[in-house]
């Protein structure tokens, strides 16, 4: 890889750091996630400044040329980003059925259109 | 909004055992007692009710900080110029709040209950994790705490109205981020020593998760989040 090359991805992982810090800041992006997104900076980084680790990786698992190596390993990352992800959403969709369900036992009304007694919460979790 | 009138604030999480006695407790000072229910599944919400606070209760499980959150917002809205922070478990003596205020009485907006004072004893890694989070506080604020972990503390106006909509709901962030809102909030922080009875639970989170929570915390100082959420 080229010296431009090289510094080009620095660069965008540089730009990438700021924009998530940045981002974690505002509080548009949680710590948790952001984690995650620097993880994936800084080894980009050390693949593409340290070549002969990525050499020396895809001689091991047998594969020729170390730019197929590169392309394997940022697959499963956004495999396993994506699959984080989904988990995180199926927490947020249970936790909001939750939400939705004690919000409407507080909100009971009688047949005649007054506010009734609130229906004692019998969910015993 | 009456500046002095001030509100103990129980964050509890099953802790039917211990509730009741914290509130009678508190009652027994003559002030106020609001527990948050955070989503307990036992008897903790007729506990605190029966032993005389009002109970706000969770619909879901958000930790102490959201929990927190939701007291510091019923203080607020309900015109109380003081808040008290007071843990369910029996950690925090509720007879050493009028200290605290004592505190707010000499001019400081977070007074912190500091519990090394007398001698109180903690496990290797989390002392030194504690000590860490110390030095973090003193580089950026400039005060040195003793226990910034500390969860028995009372806040006044004008910083409990930020505590109300901002207010770190992670772990640490309910405790060290408080710490460095309320600095850049401008806000004076006094430190009061009080006698604490180690925590009935035994360590509060296993290492790598204590682990994760770190980096998290590392993760929102690099960013400067606490200063952006205190404006």
């Amino acid at each position: 890889m080229t010296v431009a090359a090289q510094t080009l991805v620095v660069v965008i992982a540089l730009g990438a750091l700021v924009v998530v810090l940045w981002m974690v800041r505002r509080g548009l992006l949680k710590e948790r996630f952001a984690l995650i997104w620097l993880a994936v900076g800084v080894g980009m980084v050390m693949l593409v400044l340290v070549r002969p680790l990525l050499d020396r990786v895809s001689e091991a698992i047998g594969i020729r040329s170390g730019t197929t190596t590169l392309f394997l390993l940022a697959i499963l990352v956004i495999l396993g980003i994506l699959l984080q992800l989904s988990v995180s959403l199926t927490a947020l969709e249970e936790r909001l059925r939750d939400l939705a369900e004690a919000i409407a036992l507080d909100r009971v009304r009688s047949p005649d259109g007054e506010p009734g007694a609130p229906v004692e919460d019998t969910d015993d979790r | 909004m009456d500046t002095d009138a001030t509100l103990v604030i129980v964050p509890a999480y099953d802790e039917q055992d211990s509730v009741g006695d914290v509130v009678h407790r508190v009652r027994a000072l003559g002030l106020p007692c609001l527990v948050v229910d955070d989503g307990s599944a036992d008897a903790t919400a007729d506990k605190a009710n029966a032993a005389g606070a009002t109970v706000v209760r969770m619909p879901v499980n958000t930790g102490v900080g959201g929990a927190l959150r939701a007291g510091f917002r019923y203080a607020v809205e309900h015109g109380y110029g003081r808040a008290v922070q007071v843990d369910a478990d029996l950690q925090h003596p509720p007879e050493a709040v009028p200290e605290l205020l004592a505190a707010l009485d000499g001019g400081a907006q977070l007074a912190i209950g500091s519990r090394f004072a007398d001698g109180y004893e903690v496990g290797k890694a989390r002392r030194w994790a504690m000590r860490f989070l110390a030095f973090v506080v003193r580089l950026r604020t400039g005060v040195a705490l003793d226990d910034v972990t500390s969860g028995f503390r009372a806040v006044s106006e004008p910083l409990l109205s930020v505590f109300a909509y901002r207010f770190p709901a992670e772990y640490l962030g309910d405790t060290v981020e408080a710490i460095l809102m309320a600095h850049a909030t401008g806000a004076t922080i006094a430190q009061v020593p009080v006698a604490m009875a180690p925590r009935r639970h035994g360590e509060a989170t296993p290492s790598l998760r204590a682990g994760g929570h770190l980096a998290r915390l590392v993760v929102a100082l690099i960013a400067g989040k606490p200063s952006e959420m205190a404006r």
